[in-house]
């Protein structure tokens, strides 16, 4: 299969028509030197018979147990109308909506998830989204940077290990420095937070809930960032928290940051993913990304446009505000619709995260040792003796029984990082005590 | 067209949601008082999207010959197959000997984009184009650190896409601008005289955003190396050249490609793309860690990367783009990766031959995949703007207008491979249409669009008093 639809008459009369004989003039401006004398060496085409076998065998090649895997990918219920909507053709084969007048539905549909997540945040303005998380908060650096003309960030360590690894990617290149603040009970340690805060901090980072699922006293770790008037940024990795819990920009977040991945994307295997961003109003200069705004038309009609673009890359080059062109547009349609749906009903979802993990943190305090307090949404840390083992068995029962930190924290060997979402049934909770047990 | 918010209507639902099964423990932490979301029903969610994306026009609605985006047929084979669950349900932690087949799709993935640009070692982490030069000019800044060598100056051609230089800037970069020629190409005196220790490297498209191939290209190359800097290539345009020329035998030392431009993903409305970056052996050392390897007969994760420039993004990179750019890739094969380039680079320059003789054309060469007609000359005053407002009115998606900035009122036309003779025969003769349209009666032209659902918006007003959300 090519998908090229021109017959051989068509291409020999278009050949005429340019003028060459034939196609291989059309390249004669490639040195004959790098020029390909061979075929590459890739696998022969296939026909849409054949590729369907084959890639229906690499998927059977995967193994789909029950997870209780969370860790920044969240498995949640995606409400049929979402693969509906985002599988119309004129949406997801669109290009970012340069014409208007030709775009208005993916405009409107923009503008209202930039509106919908103004309300979960709690903030002014939120962009059309970022990449995913840990990108959305790693271009915070540079934010926090312009800002306060500072250098340094510092960044709790109970954000997530790959976000803390992107924030530094990004802040070496922009020769930031960047200094991790510890945890005490599974929370950012506020007193060692004081004592590394100082008159060149240009941003302090959170997570919230943590990456080990605690809620983090936002308000007070915003009080100490302000003092310093440091840029306080509050990321937030599971975003299905935002329907139970104080908004972030209720408790002084000058930056919401996170991962939209649990409304309405799957977790598919770590991508693509929808980078939430969203900032106070006297950021909006500052703000990367497509912003739409709402306007009229020249006969006063209500309609909508990307605006504020005097801080992107296309107009203002090396001095806007991000090189970011494309982002995931789709994904933030997929979670417009999915907020659409499940409007208030989001709480109760929410509520039935925190039921279901609770119940399993507080059955398994009964035999094992859980390493901190039960002020966390849906995810929670169990040390487990044996865990390699107790891992294997578990997977050999048909269930991933959650994501091992040593990797990410050698300090914490043996221990489990635990995530029930509202997927979850009472047997598979159960199952999950069963073999932890 | 109201808003979901005006259709709202307290008590109504589009979900239910189950009882718990386990007691309801009292909920420990602070929360919030209201959540002010919509409240509509199933019918009224699907209703208003449906409707709303019939005021939304894609590939599948017609022409869409945007330059430098390859609006290329998405395959809906492709769609389907990254559908199926044994893909979308996989966790990105799960233990590797579980998710044997994604990361066999990521390795020959890897293998095949190798193949095509003739790199050593590829990374698929990044998120999109534009992160995918993020990475490569990090990889250039590490590479240098790496050997201490003070290089804080990046070079970009005039003609470049704006992520260039807003990607060099991002790494702390200083930044400066090669000239182009009036044939269209790099300006080599100006180069050299550029060319100093201090250089890193040279950002270059190729073919370049006038759709030209850079004769001088290998020359270029030998410019930069003899100097010891490197040299990126901008794969944007990488769709004129599959199987025809490798980048790495030209002489780049990096190169990011897009997905969903070369390799038919969807654009999904501005995303999620995928933007890979190649490298040759001397800067594998730097790319962004992990990689997927591939140990006897089983493929792992490989984080050992030695002085790799951290990561770009959370996990892997956005995956299921990359499973439909691998069944593309499969679909089509060896033969049909350069039936891309050839029939590619036919239509445009079919395209080139109907149309120059109607509108202006400032570099008359056999183009590649794409070439930038431009307004001069056009009668009464009718701007680029204007065409490309009408060509809506007939059904067109407008090309890239306005860029590259080195052509003054530039309407840049990119048909690509998937697009049969009669399409772009009736887009001819539509621009044609509007040329005499713009002599008879231009007054319609500069009034265009009048048939579709908004006319032209007030940009001005809505950046001088930005609304951004719906009020509360």
């Amino acid at each position: 299969m090519n998908f090229i639809p021109n017959t051989a008459e068509q291409r020999r009369d278009m050949l005429k028509d340019i003028g060459v004989s034939e196609i291989k003039d059309l390249f004669k401006d490639i040195p004959e030197s790098i020029r390909l004398k061979t075929p590459l060496k890739l696998p022969k085409g296939m026909s849409e018979l054949e590729l369907r076998r084959a890639m229906s065998e690499l998927a059977d090649k995967n193994k789909q147990l029950v997870s209780f895997q969370g860790a920044g990918a969240y498995s949640h219920f995606i409400p049929a109308v979402v693969n509906h909507i985002i599988s119309r053709s004129e949406f997801y084969t669109a290009y970012t909506p340069y014409q208007p007048e030709l775009s208005q539905g993916i405009l409107q549909a923009i503008f209202e998830y930039q509106t919908m997540i103004c309300r979960l945040t709690g903030m002014a303005v939120a962009n059309a989204s970022m990449y995913d998380g840990a990108s959305a908060l790693a271009e915070t650096a540079i934010i926090c940077k312009t800002r306060t003309k500072r250098n340094e960030l510092i960044i709790s360590k109970t954000i997530h290990p790959e976000y803390r690894e992107t924030v530094r990617t990004y802040a070496n290149a922009n020769s930031m420095k960047v200094v991790e603040v510890d945890f005490e009970e599974g929370k950012t340690d506020m007193k060692k937070l004081k004592s590394l805060i100082n008159e060149n901090t240009a941003g302090v980072m959170i997570q919230s809930p943590n990456f080990f699922g605690m809620v983090e006293d936002v308000k007070a770790i915003g009080n100490i960032a302000h003092e310093k008037n440091s840029v306080f940024v509050v990321c937030v990795n599971e975003a299905t928290s935002l329907a139970l819990l104080n908004p972030p920009g209720d408790l002084g977040a000058d930056i919401v940051v996170g991962e939209g991945q649990s409304f309405g994307n799957a977790v598919n295997f770590g991508g693509p993913y929808l980078g939430i961003m969203a900032v106070k109003s006297d950021f909006v200069r500052q703000i990367p990304g497509r912003l739409v705004g709402e306007t009229t038309d020249t006969e006063g009609r209500k309609g909508y446009l990307l605006t504020l673009q005097a801080r992107e890359q296309h107009i203002r080059r090396e001095k806007a505000t991000s090189n970011i062109c494309s982002n995931e547009a789709l994904c933030a349609l997929a979670a417009g619709v999915y907020l659409a749906a499940t409007g208030k009903k989001l709480r109760d979802i929410a509520k039935l995260n925190y039921y279901n993990s609770h119940y399993l943190y507080n059955e398994l305090k009964k035999h094992e040792k859980i390493l901190f307090g039960n002020d966390f949404f849906n995810e929670f840390v169990v040390k487990i003796n044996g865990l390699d083992e107790c891992f294997e068995k578990a997977v050999k029962s048909g269930i991933i029984p959650g994501v091992k930190l040593e990797r990410f924290y050698p300090e914490l060997k043996d221990c489990l990082l635990v995530c029930a979402t509202e997927t979850a049934t009472k047997k598979q909770l159960d199952k999950l005590l069963e073999v932890l047990g | 067209m109201k808003t979901i918010f005006e259709i709202s209507s307290s008590g109504r639902t589009a979900v239910e949601i189950p009882e718990p099964e386990v007691p309801e423990e009292e909920i420990v932490l602070e929360q919030r008082d209201e959540l002010n979301l919509p409240e509509v029903s199933e019918i009224d969610v699907i209703r208003h999207y449906t409707a709303l994306s019939r005021r939304n026009f894609g590939v599948d609605n017609g022409f869409y010959p945007l330059g430098s985006c390859t609006m290329k047929y998405n395959p809906k084979i492709n769609e389907d197959v990254s559908r199926f669950s044994g893909f979308t349900t996989m966790h990105p932690y799960s233990p590797e000997k579980l998710v044997q087949g994604n990361l066999r799709i990521m390795y020959e993935l890897q293998e095949y984009l190798k193949e095509i640009l003739g790199m050593d070692a590829v990374t698929l982490q990044p998120a999109a184009g534009a992160h995918g030069e993020l990475t490569g000019v990090m990889i250039i800044k590490a590479y240098f650190e790496s050997r201490g060598e003070k290089r804080n100056k990046m070079l970009v051609a005039d003609s470049a896409h704006g992520t260039n230089p807003a990607s060099v800037s991002l790494c702390g970069f200083e930044l400066e601008e090669v000239k182009s020629t009036s044939m269209g190409e790099l300006d080599l005196d100006d180069l050299k005289n550029k060319m100093s220790k201090d250089v890193a490297g040279l950002m270059l498209t190729n073919p370049n955003t006038l759709g030209l191939f850079d004769r001088n290209v290998v020359k270029i190359a030998e410019i930069l190396h003899k100097n010891g800097s490197l040299l990126y290539c901008d794969g944007a345009n990488m769709n004129a050249n599959t199987g025809i020329a490798k980048p790495g035998d030209i002489g780049y030392d990096v190169i990011h490609v897009n997905l969903h431009k070369t390799f038919s993903t969807p654009h999904g409305c501005g995303g999620p793309g995928s933007g890979p970056v190649g490298v040759k052996k001397h800067l594998a050392d730097f790319l962004p860690a992990p990689m997927v390897a591939k140990s006897r007969e089983e493929y792992v994760l490989d984080y050992r990367i030695r002085k790799s420039i951290g990561r770009m993004k959370a996990f892997y990179g956005n995956f299921n783009v990359m499973v439909k750019a691998y069944a593309y890739i499969r679909a089509i094969g060896a033969e049909g990766i350069r039936a891309v380039a050839e029939n590619a680079v036919l239509n445009a320059n079919y395209m080139r031959v109907k149309l120059m003789k109607h509108y202006h054309l400032q570099y008359n060469r056999i183009c590649q995949h794409e070439f930038v007609l431009s307004d001069e000359g056009m009668p009464n005053h009718v701007t680029t703007l204007d065409i490309a407002k009408r060509l809506l009115d007939y059904g067109f998606h407008p090309p890239t207008i306005y860029f590259p900035l080195i052509i003054h009122g530039a309407i840049m036309i990119e048909p690509n491979e998937t697009e049969s003779k009669e399409t772009m025969d009736s887009f001819i003769d539509t621009m044609i249409g509007i040329r005499e349209e713009a002599e008879k009666n231009p007054d319609l032209v500069k009034k265009a669009p009048l048939t579709t659902p908004v006319t032209r918006l007030d940009g001005v007003q809505a950046a001088r008093n930005p609304k951004l959300c719906y009020p509360c």
